[in-house]
């Protein structure tokens, strides 16, 4: 369901056509950190957000930052990228932090040692 | 490096191509604590801002129709990036403290290695909220008070202030340094291995 929020100055009606009016992704397939990365190069003749998210991911770009590059909401780049990813024109690299519990020892020493790196 | 003119907004440092673990370090805090200061004291990437629209079964928010009403909100957050090794890469996210977000968060925690509560002390009461939010979703936390120049207060003024329970760190930064910044991430990180330490389960 969508509400028209009167200031907003995206249009509904723009972010409904994109998705072919789809306002759901019906999964949580993607985290915001998901790393995508793209297996083709644009064709002629494709819609231009698919386009520009090929191009955007020839190196690892994580969901969140092709939100922020497309200038989308990231509810609806959820929506391109599953219609990407079901055509195997990206693939996804999910985090394999745990969802509910501690990461694992050596995932925090990790992190620990990039951080003192910086 | 690839050219990125066409595409909307600036260019933008590309990760190696052997990234493939994202991580997620949430920073909290009330409007104006500093919470971008950060973000941007620490990002390899200039920080970008992008927005997460919500829709929520109004079931805690209003009762006066008896429609079973959804609301729908669009929250804007910032985010920055710090590339950490050849594979794991660590997004940072500024979340608003504001009570009525406290849905985003809650999607916004799940996965988080854990979050750092940035506070005024000038404004404590404004972070009470967040810190009580992340006790009952679990998720582990430093609070860091962001050094605006007011009145010293102690660490136990402001334990008690916050109601903190000791085992929870309690640090003062700067947020417009980096080298500051950075520390607050690395007591979170020495802070999610003692955490560990004390769970020898599987």
């Amino acid at each position: 369901m969508s509400r028209v929020r009167p200031g907003r100055d995206d249009s509904p009606d723009r972010l409904y056509t994109l998705t072919g009016g789809r306002s759901r992704s019906g999964s949580d397939a993607f985290d915001l950190v998901t790393l995508i990365v793209a297996e083709c190069d644009p064709v002629p003749g494709m819609q231009s957000e698919h386009a520009a998210i090929l191009r955007m991911c020839r190196y690892p770009t994580a969901v969140v930052e092709v939100a922020a590059e497309l200038g989308l909401p990231v509810s609806i780049t959820r929506i391109l990228l599953a219609d990407l990813l079901a055509a195997g024109r990206v693939s996804a690299r999910h985090p394999r932090a745990a969802k509910y519990r501690l990461p694992e020892p050596e995932l925090l020493e990790q992190v620990l040692v990039g951080l003192r790196n910086l | 490096m690839d050219s990125a003119t066409s595409d909307p907004g600036a260019p933008r440092q590309a990760l190696s191509s052997t990234a493939d673990n994202g991580l997620k370090i949430v920073i909290v805090g009330g409007f104006g604590v500093g919470k971008t200061t950060m973000v941007r004291s620490v990002s390899e990437i200039r920080p970008l801002n992008t927005e997460e629209t919500m829709t929520q079964a109004g079931e805690a928010v209003d009762h006066t129709d008896g429609v079973a009403a959804k609301t729908s909100t669009t929250v804007a957050f910032d985010f920055g990036r710090i590339t950490l090794d050849a594979r794991n890469v660590l997004y940072l996210f500024g979340a608003p403290g504001q009570e009525r977000f406290w849905f985003l968060w809650d999607r916004l925690f799940s996965g988080t290695l854990g979050a750092v509560v940035l506070v005024d002390t000038r404004r404590l009461a404004d972070s009470w909220y967040a810190i009580d939010r992340l006790e009952h979703h679990g998720t582990p936390f430093v609070v860091a008070c962001n050094d605006f120049g007011g009145p010293a207060h102690t660490p136990e003024q402001i334990r008690a202030a916050l109601d903190l329970p000791s085992e929870v760190p309690l640090l003062f930064c700067d947020a417009r340094s980096r080298e500051s910044s950075k520390q607050v991430l690395i007591s979170l990180v020495q802070h999610l291995q003692h955490l560990s330490s004390l769970q020898p389960l599987p």
